[in-house]
Parts: structure tokens; sequence; C-alpha cells
């Protein structure tokens, strides 16, 4: 019972926050229109929370399942609200061919995340991206709207550095959140 | 009517007809192993690939239509090396865990890698480590032995509408999951099991409780009783090589007591009470305005865990009345105890149902202690029942028919019906018709319920009144049905219907969640079929004439619906949330 009272809350609360009231105000009437929801939410927070995909579903009358569903399709929705630093390494074919694989490697154990997930802290988020549309500088990885090309896994150790230290000092990142995943 | 060619015989069939229908009435296998006969196809394994002649590429004979003209071949050395190679593909995600699989020796996957010789492995195993989720203590999912082919999906949403289970992810990371991070049991699941019936693998099961129920027999202390269900006697045969339908209830009696089970109650008396019961209330509410009209019924437990989540608004329409299985537990430990002088809490109380939900249903109200312990201490499904017989090296086709114990053995034409679809309806009809009139109705048969229509209507007429009564089974229908009900109800107008009865799982218990795999619809009307001749047969076809059924309440009871009634046979009912997390 004490669960059932709290995720009504969550619902209740969902329901009154702005941005999700004018996503469902825009689309509700339309047929086929979960997906742009789901954009505008993801696009005002960088993810997309339980308790908000919980309203929706009520709301839009679309069972939390497919919610899910179209969630977890797309690899440009994010479930948690990630990292501050968003790093992004290009493994389409010519940055994968030039050795990105190997980038992400070091990124993973310069940052403790795991490709796809957050660090506890939320400073870093690592995730693999296809072409970002810049071969010439293969292979490429892209940090908050900075781009780095023509990497080894020897520049990765500074780049992480770059990063921590921006944030120990606060500095807002560029762009929240530059690059959607093969969408 | 098109014109083809399969194999070079001539073909003529109805357009929209797909190869793979089509080959099968030209007596043509095509391996198959996504596809099942009560959905719609997936295209999902590839192992259906046909040529076409002109055609640039294999075509999937499940979702591919006849079109005029069309020259199919469904084998030739190629398609075999096709079909084997798809096969390696499947078999390289899928952990060779067979002997330690519940499925062992029923899986479709493990057939295929048989007839197709796979006996060795070429590819690199990529297996999903996704723990397994037992959560529900009612079905198992096992997300590492799923091949993806999305047949519990299908069901789960379009055919029960319920949402539990959805594919997450995609390609090699798709998954088969409740909405979210969360188990099954914080899910909208109903535990109806029909995911677990049409799984071909064993990457959803039912919940296995054979070892508890050896225990408690190999226990001295333990006074062990069981009771089986309305539709495991036409459907337990099926492993032995019985064809569905054979009624074996005499030897199912047989072979429980040679397991040990001191005595062999059945589920059907416990039908007959809840006839007396559920009857009463009906007469109760449409004679003298006691309560809603239409009265729903309640003996399907995913039914009423479904109603409790989805439907909550309409609980002052559902029949207070337990179900069968909790009736006969109830009466266990109360009235039989009392009557041999064995304790209750020396009682171990079996069920034996074709059912997954009810090992849900067992807990899931403070009236299923009624007795003052637990009623029911396991319930096991009709495949369960089927291992531990095997187990047991029992000889079950040889065995002699046997009677039930008295008290709670002896039961009516009208008990035995309440496993298929229609058969609550009409067994309540031919007692309400009773208490309406004080005589008994020649009319007994109502075959129109009985078919396989999602949704059946008819107006009875008894003793002057017009009843107006409707039949529902698979969620999906339920659905529909209880929307009209409600739509009346907004409007003010009279309600569509005085009686409603639901099954959850298509055709009712004999395609329960709990029976043999592989059920189509041609099974269930043969399992159908089973239970209705046992009803013509018997020589009791109304449950108040069950001589047992009136000594309990002379003796026990008192009246239908007294205090005594409603603390043994009746729950109640509270809205549930879908998702708990």
């Amino acid at each position: 019972m004490a669960n059932t009272i709290s995720i009504r809350r969550a619902i209740a609360k969902a329901s009154t926050e702005p941005d999700v009231i004018a996503a469902v105000r825009k689309w509700k009437n339309k047929r086929g229109s979960l997906i742009m929801v789901l954009h505008e939410i993801q696009n005002a927070r960088g993810y997309v929370p339980r308790d908000v995909s919980l309203y929706l579903a009520e709301e839009l009358e679309v069972p939390l399942a497919r919610i899910y569903e179209a969630l977890t399709f797309y690899h440009y929705f994010k479930l948690e609200a990630p990292g501050k630093a968003v790093i992004s390494v290009c493994t389409g074919t010519a940055c994968y061919l030039k050795g990105s694989p190997a980038l992400v490697d070091e990124f993973v154990k310069e940052t403790g995340a795991e490709v796809g997930s957050s660090t506890p802290d939320k400073l870093f988020h690592l995730q693999c991206v296809r072409c970002v549309g810049c071969c010439g500088l293969a292979p490429v990885v892209n940090v908050n709207g900075k781009t780095y090309g023509k990497l080894t896994p020897a520049d990765i150790k500074k780049i992480v550095h770059e990063w921590r230290e921006r944030f120990a000092g606060e500095i807002a990142p560029e762009e929240a959140h530059p690059i959607a995943d093969e969408s | 009517m098109i014109n083809a060619k399969i194999n070079g015989i001539d073909i003529q069939v109805e357009p929209g007809t797909s190869i793979l229908q089509a080959a099968h009435k030209a007596q043509v296998k095509i391996p198959t192993l996504c596809y099942h006969p009560d959905l719609p196809p997936t295209a999902a394994c590839g192992i259906c690939v046909v040529k076409v002649k002109n055609a640039p590429n294999m075509m999937r004979a499940c979702t591919t239509p006849i079109t005029e003209g069309m020259e199919i071949t469904t084998q030739d050395a190629e398609i075999v090396q096709i079909r084997r190679s798809v096969l390696e593909m499947i078999l390289s995600n899928h952990p060779n865990e067979c002997l330690n699989c519940l499925r062992n020796g029923e899986c479709e996957l493990q057939s295929l890698a048989e007839d197709f010789g796979i006996f060795r492995t070429r590819l690199p195993k990529i297996i999903t480590n996704v723990k397994s989720d037992a959560s529900t203590k009612s079905i198992v999912l096992d997300p590492k032995k799923c091949i993806r082919c999305g047949r519990c999906t299908v069901v789960c949403q379009e055919k029960q509408n319920v949402w539990a289970l959805s594919m997450k992810y995609r390609g090699l990371h798709s998954v088969v999951s409740p909405a979210g991070d969360i188990e099954l049991a914080d899910s909208p699941c109903v535990r109806c099991g029909q995911c677990s019936a049409h799984c071909p693998v064993g990457a959803i099961y039912e919940y296995n409780q054979t070892e508890e129920v050896w225990k408690a027999l190999m226990d001295p202390e333990m006074h062990c009783i069981v009771q089986i269900a309305p539709a495991v006697r036409v459907t337990v045969g099926e492993s032995f090589g019985f064809a569905p339908g054979q009624n074996l209830t005499g030897k199912l009696y047989a072979a429980l007591r040679r397991m040990g089970f001191k005595k062999v109650f059945d589920t059907n008396f416990g039908a007959d009470v809840t006839i007396m019961e559920e009857a009463s209330e009906f007469v109760d509410r449409f004679c003298n305005s006691n309560g809603p009209i239409p009265l729903i019924t309640t003996c399907c437990p995913a039914w009423v865990d479904f109603m409790e989540k989805f439907e909550s608004d309409m609980i002052d329409h559902f029949s207070s009345c337990k179900s069968p299985q909790a009736i006969v537990g109830a009466l266990t430990k109360s009235y039989y105890a009392e009557k041999m002088g064995v304790p209750a809490e020396k009682i171990f109380m079996v069920s034996i149902m074709p059912c997954t939900a009810k090992k849900f249903e067992i807990v899931r109200a403070k009236e299923m202690f009624a007795s003052g312990h637990q009623d029911i201490d396991v319930s096991i499904t009709t495949r369960e029942l089927a291992r531990m017989l095997m187990q047991a090296g029992i000889e079950f086709p040889q065995l002699p028919e046997e009677e039930a114990d008295s008290p709670l053995g002896q039961y009516t034409g009208a008990g035995t019906i309440f496993g298929e679809t229609g058969g609550v309806m009409e067994a309540a009809l031919r007692t309400a018709g009773y208490l309406l009139t004080d005589e008994n109705s020649e009319d007994l048969e109502f075959d129109d319920l009985h078919t396989l229509d999602g949704v059946k209507e008819m107006v009875v007429n008894v003793a002057g009144n017009d009843i107006k009564i409707c039949v529902a089974h698979g969620l999906k229908n339920v659905e529909d049905v209880i929307d009209r009900v409600r739509a009346a109800k907004v409007a003010g107008e009279d309600p569509p219907w005085h009686f409603i009865e639901v099954m959850a799982c298509p055709g009712g218990c004999v395609g329960g969640g709990g029976q043999f795999w592989g059920v189509t619809d041609d099974i269930r009307k043969e399992r159908s079929k089973g239970l209705t001749q046992d009803d013509r047969n018997a020589e009791i076809r109304r449950s108040h004439e069950n001589p047992d059924v009136q000594k309990l309440y002379k003796d026990f009871i008192g009246k239908p619906l007294s205090d005594k009634a409603h603390k043994l046979f009746h729950t109640h009912y509270v809205p549930r949330s879908q998702y708990k997390r």
C-alpha cells in the first residue's frame, strides 16, 4: 500500500510540471505522437524520468510498456539523468577503423563510467555514437559539443582531466546534450 | 480463389492466405519457430523461408500471402542449408543448459535442433546475462533463454491487454521485460500464464512447486490431501499419449492415491458449492435488488487480479463468492477436519489447477485463511502434476479407475463444466432457474455458450423473466464487455446484461496458462468437448442436487449466503495499483 501511495504522489507531481503540461497539451490529441512528447521531455531534461512516463501513460492512454519499448528502442532517449560531461565516442566506420574502440576502453578506465552509463558522482556520461560527420578527423570524440580529432589512447587522460577541472570550477557545459545517438 | 503451386502441386486458396497456411492445407510441412497459430505472425525467426519463382530472395512463409500464379518451393538442399544457419545463429545466443531446463524434451528449439542435426557449435556463444525473475511466484521469466520470438509479448499485449511484458531495447540486446527496471510482481501482470503456455522454449514457465509437494508427502506427520480442477482431467493425458479431451478422472484419482495422498477430493465439488452461493447471489440481486446488476463471476483468479488493477470501479458488480479451489480448501480444513478429528494444522492441502494464477489466489486476501490456517498450502499446475506422475513411475495409462473420497469428492455435471468457457454460466442457470421457480427446468444445455467466440450473448427465459447473459473469455474480449457495461452505467441506461461469466484465458480453463504447451483452438475444442461430455453423461447435472452438497448445507453451513457461508465461501476485493514501482 505504501508503494501505491508513493507512486500516486510521484505521478501527481509529474502532472504539475510545466514542461510536461506543455508537451501533453501540444500533442495529446494527435495520433501517433508518443515519440514527439518523449522528445520534448528528453530535450528539456536530458532524460525521461519514470514518474513522467507513468503520468504520460495515464494521460495519453498509452500502456507504460509501450512507452518503455520506445524509450529503449531509440538510443536518443535516456532513462536516467546523464553526467555533466557527456563523452560521445564516434564508432562510425571511419573512426572504428582508425581505432575508436581503444579510445572507448581508455575512457572507461579513466572515468570509471561504463558505455551507456554515468559515473556515480554524475560527472561523466560515456556513450558511443554513429558517424558525427567529420570523418577526416577520425577517430573523433565529442564532449559537450567540443570536438577532439585524430586521437590516440594516450590523449584520453588529458581530455578527462580537462573536464574534471572545468566542473571542479563549476563551469556550465556549453551545450547540455549535443549529440543524439542513432535515433 | 487464388491458384498457385507448392512443390509442383496445384493448390487453390482464399485471398490473404499465407504460404505457411497454404502449405499446411497441401500437407507440406514448413518448419516454424516464432509462429504460433493463436497469434499474428511476426516473422522474427526466419526458419520458415521458402523460394518463390522469380523472387529476388527467399521469402518467409508465415508472413507472405500467396498471389495468383505463385510457384513455391519449400524444400531443397539450399533451403535446408539456410534454415540450418538460422538455427545455428539462434542457438549461438541460447545457453546449452537443456539438461537443467524445465522444458527439456518439450522444447520447440530443441526439437528443431534435433531435426536439423545441429550436433556441433560453430559460432561463438553470446548469452544475454539477465537474471531470472520469480517475483510473481506464479510464473518465472528467464530472459537468458529467450529467443526473442515475441509470442509472449503479443499474447500479453494483444490477446490479454495486460501489457505486463514488453520487448525492451533492440537487436542482440532486446529483452522481454516489464516496463522499466522492475520485477514482474511490481508490474500489471495478472499471472494468467498465457505467456508461459505460448513460450516455445524455457524462457517463461510456471513457478515449479513439485518439490514442496514431495516434501509434504514424505512427512509422516502430514495428512496430505489433494483436489483436482475440472479442466485437469481432460488434459493431463496429453503427456501420456492420450488425445486432448480424453476424460481420465478415475485414473487420476488412482494415481494421486498411489503418490501418497491420504484423501482425494475434487474441485468440482467446490464448483457445485460455488453455484449454490453464486446463483443465490444472482437471484438475490435480480429479484430483491440486493446489489448491482450485472453480477460478474469471480472463479478466475487472473480475472480478479485484472479487475482489481484495471476495472476497480466494477468491484460492486463482482460476486463475492470464492472460487471452487478456495471453497474446497476452506472446507477441508474446517468441515472435513472437524468431521474426521484431524487437526487442521496437520493437513497439507494441495490443489492441481490448469492455472498459474491459482498459485497467487491462495494467498490473495485474508479470506483465503478462513479455516484459521492457510486453506490451501500449495497449488500446482497440470504440467507440474504430469512431471510428478512421471517421477513417481506411475504407469498412468494402465491404472484402474477409482472414485474420489467423501465428503468433498462427489460432483455433478454442472461442476465439471466449470473448466470451459460458458460452463459456469450454464451451471448457474440450472440452479438459478430452480431458485426462482422451485422447479427444475428441463432446459439444461446451452450449446451456444460453449463455442470459442470471444463474446457470447443470450437471453434466457426463466419463469417469465428474460435474463440477459453474456459469456466472455480472453481478457481483451472481457474488457470490451466491461466497457459496454460502464458506458450504459454512465448514460443512465439499463445494463446490457444481467449476468456475466468471465474467464481470462481463451477457451476458459481448458486453455489455461498451466496447461500443456502447444495449445491451439482445435485442441481447446477437444478438451472442452471432453468436459461437456462428462456433464452430458452425468446422472446428476444440477449443483443443488449433489447429495453431499445438500448434506454439507444441512449439517454444517445452513443456507446459502448465511453467516457461516459468508465466513467460509466469500471474499472481498480492493482496487490495486497497476505498477508498484
